[in-house]
């Protein structure tokens, strides 16, 4: 059994961890934190540059074509750094939708792009309140065309092109859902920005008049593929989830031995080593589903669906846990904006419902359980 | 990444799997399996029978304490396939946990510590399950505070003299032989005053006593030394390093990695998917759902915790006290997951016999769950060590390490 990542793959991880530490720092996220820039794109294009764009894209597509598991890596650092930069609606969720669904020539068009950086993706599926479900889908493609609005759209504002799951047809099934292509640079599109709770990684609303729009996958398949992206993206988000737990987990220990108080460490006190023991089991537990993950979407295992499952709900929980607990440990400090605290505070409970929410999740692990127990 | 054997694993496991099947005590299979914390009953059989004669059927195969050396009883194995075994042997494996206390700690601790002939003369019977071993550390005076025994032994002549009294020894009133930590002086600080000892139990002066526990069962005792004399050439390490000998004894603790953790879900989402509520079944209710989901994370993620410290150990690493987790997290999972079970019976959860079958499961695994979280180390030493050993935060503050043991306050008021 070797259920560890591979010497070349941690070797990926110190690289990526090195860069990120460089070209990172929170001084650099601030910036974008406090609205002076939409995205880091100079970190975009170092991204780029090092091949991590493309970790998972296969070279015939202008990626490294190294794999899933690479990219798992690549994601931890990302969620360690709380980059701020529009990496997991490009790789995770628009990029895996064109490498489930895409044609030929879409891929050819598109996965290049992201590879390099010149094209930023994202997924629109959310429209208002509710979680992913196809009763929730409103908005219409009729002839080549989506009519509707998407919000909230992770990165919409600054994206080229969208994802966009629409309805083609009012049988009440999952058929009447499909995925479709939108080039939102085209006309037919109009993007508002959204204040939102991680400025980080920004929110956008998206109206859509006879926007054009060209089918990606099947008709009537817009569900099904959908879900196969969930579920990948669940996987790769866990994996940043479990990065931001530890950055925080390790921020709490850090200014426990650095602190003093009562004249001792605060970290001597028994309560504060216990919060962050607590920590620690959480964001291990966490670690341990998303390597179960990365392993069933690796292999491409039947497993896949529910593994998703455990390891988002382990990973956001983890990542909220450690968040809070950081603060608590850090006191009135890690309440001040000047502290990083808040950053992972931020990003941690953003990203617990970028793919839905925990209720959602928990409801589709139990449903995947009970599909695998009666097989 | 990947779940596969290596080649000489795979053989490994393909020995051992076929020697299970053709020798393994069949009959008991099921009632093993149904087995949760708290509950392993054994119709119309005696369980500790059961587990010596499965004991020794392996023994004689070459299958007992797989890690041991050969000349001692065991097997030479490596550490990656004593987790096969305990793999393979799947429900059977309950039966070693008789034994657990000898084969995981006194016999590693004869080992390291007691003279050639003496390993020779009784590691073999305590691997083989004819001899059962107990380990008498604890005390009503020093629990997790191990150090602060107070059993005395004093030199006369060849012997050494034990009064005193241990508590919550495990299987003490079916063991023959027992590891003991005594206190041989008293004017130096605590850890500097230990001595530690191997004995029969059959000794003049050794009473033993059953404590009935909070769940009605008796798994733990008193044992009471009154003029015990124990020859000192069953002294184990040097006087007064008894302290560094209990170390090795206790690091030895922390090796069940390879046996599935018992959390108590896989018997809660059976019941749910079982059981009807008022609305309906209730593994379809919203609330439910959630519940289960939460812990259902938790025991994969304890599973898969697991499965990454197997692999550090087949590339040869050591397990370390990162593992301490398993218990930490288990431990109060499985007295939630009961609680929680009897809970959706409303007022009949409070039934028991054999007239609530399910409940009964249960309320046996409520009563017993303290215990779980209390034995081998407290929650909150549990938490301490992952804090200390795996985070690096600073020891708790001990007043009275430097302070002759004598001089210690013995009252908090």
């Amino acid at each position: 059994m070797n259920f560890d990542f591979s010497d070349d793959q941690k070797q990926l991880r110190d690289q990526a961890r090195k860069f990120l530490a460089e070209k990172c720092s929170p001084k650099a996220v601030r910036v974008v934190l406090d609205g002076k820039a939409p995205y880091d794109k100079d970190l975009w294009k170092g991204l780029a540059e090092m091949g991590f764009l493309g970790v998972a894209i296969p070279e015939e597509f202008g990626g490294a074509g190294a794999g899933h598991l690479e990219l798992c890596v690549i994601a931890e650092e990302m969620g360690r750094a709380n980059a701020p930069v529009p990496f997991s609606s490009t790789v995770y969720l628009a990029a895996e939708a064109l490498l489930i669904a895409g044609s030929e020539a879409q891929k050819k068009k598109w996965l290049p792009a992201i590879a390099s950086g010149e094209a930023i993706g994202t997924l629109a599926l959310f429209e208002g309140k509710g979680n992913p479900a196809p009763k929730n889908v409103k908005l219409t493609a009729a002839n080549g065309v989506l009519n509707g609005i998407k919000k909230p759209v992770a990165d919409g504002a600054i994206a080229d092109f969208a994802v966009v799951a629409a309805r083609n047809g009012s049988s009440g099934r999952d058929s009447d859902i499909s995925l479709f292509l939108v080039d939102l640079k085209a006309g037919g599109v109009e993007i508002k920005s959204l204040t939102n709770l991680d400025p980080t990684r920004g929110q956008a609303e998206i109206t859509f008049k006879d926007a054009k729009a060209e089918p990606l996958g099947a008709a009537g398949e817009g569900w099904s593929i959908l879900t196969q992206v969930l579920d990948r993206a669940a996987v790769l988000c866990a994996f940043e989830q479990v990065g931001g737990s530890d950055r925080a987990l390790e921020m709490g220990r850090d200014y426990a031995l650095d602190r003093i108080a009562f004249g001792r460490q605060i970290g001597s006190f028994q309560a504060i080593k216990h919060m962050l023991a607590d920590m620690y089991v959480s964001a291990t537990l966490a670690r341990s589903n998303s390597y179960y993950g990365a392993w069933a979407l690796s292999t491409n295992a039947a497993e896949l669906p529910e593994a998703a499952a455990a390891a988002r709900i382990s990973a956001t929980q983890a990542f909220q846990h450690c968040a809070k607990n950081n603060i608590q440990v850090h006191g009135g400090m890690g309440f001040t904006w000047e502290f990083d605290c808040h950053m992972y505070y931020r990003r941690a409970n953003a990203m617990a419902l970028g793919l839905g929410s925990l209720s959602y999740w928990e409801d589709q692990l139990i449903d995947r359980m009970r599909k695998k127990n009666a097989a | 990444m990947n779940f596969d054997d290596t080649p000489q694993e795979a053989e490994f496991r393909a020995i051992a799997r076929a020697w299970i099947g053709a020798n393994a005590p069949k009959q008991y299979e099921e009632d093993l399996r149904k087995s949760s914390l708290g509950r392993t009953v054994l119709k119309n059989a005696n369980i500790l029978e059961v587990a010596k004669a499965w004991q020794k059927k392996k023994a004689d195969a070459g299958w007992a304490c797989l890690h041991w050396p050969k000349e001692y009883g065991g097997r030479g194995s490596s550490p990656i396939e004593r987790v096969i075994w305990s793999q393979e042997e799947g429900p059977f494996g309950q039966l070693s946990r008789m034994f657990i206390i000898g084969h995981g700690m006194c016999g590693p601790t004869m080992m390291a510590f007691a003279r050639e002939e003496h390993k020779r003369t009784y590691l073999p019977p305590l691997a083989s399950g004819e001899k059962v071993w107990c380990q008498l550390f604890s005390e009503p005076a020093g629990g997790s505070d191990v150090a602060g025994l107070r059993t005395r032994a004093e030199k006369d002549g060849d012997d050494w003299v034990i009064n005193g009294q241990k508590i919550w020894t495990s299987g003490a009133h079916y063991s023959d032989y027992g590891i003991l930590l005594t206190r041989t002086d008293p004017t130096v600080p605590k850890h500097k005053g230990l001595t530690m000892f191997f004995l029969d139990m059959k000794s003049p002066g050794v009473e033993v006593r059953p404590i009935k526990q909070a769940s009605g069962a008796s798994d733990f005792n008193e044992v009471y030394f009154t003029n015990v004399r124990i020859p000192d050439h069953q002294r184990l390490g040097e006087v007064g390093d008894g302290w560094n000998v209990s170390l090795t004894t206790l690091m030895n603790e922390r090796s069940a990695i390879g046996a599935a953790v018992s959390t108590g879900f896989h018997e809660l989402f059976e019941y749910c998917s079982s059981l009807m509520l008022d609305d309906g079944p209730a593994i379809e209710d919203r609330a439910v759902r959630s519940k289960l989901a939460n812990w259902a994370v938790k025991a994969s993620g304890l599973k898969y915790t697991s499965m990454r410290a197997i692999s550090a150990l087949s590339k040869g690493e050591r397990p370390g006290p990162e593992n301490s987790i398993g218990k930490l997290v288990a431990g109060s999972m499985i007295q939630d997951v009961a609680t929680y079970a009897l809970d959706l019976q409303g007022a009949s959860g409070v039934v028991s016999g054999e007239d609530a079958e399910l409940a009964g499961r249960f309320q046996a695994m409520l009563l017993r769950a303290p215990g779980t979280r209390v034995e081998g180390g407290t929650d909150e030493i549990m938490r301490n060590i992952i804090a200390e050993r795996v985070l690096g935060l600073p020891g708790d503050i001990r007043v009275d390490k430097d302070v002759p043991f004598n001089k210690i306050p013995t009252k908090g008021r």
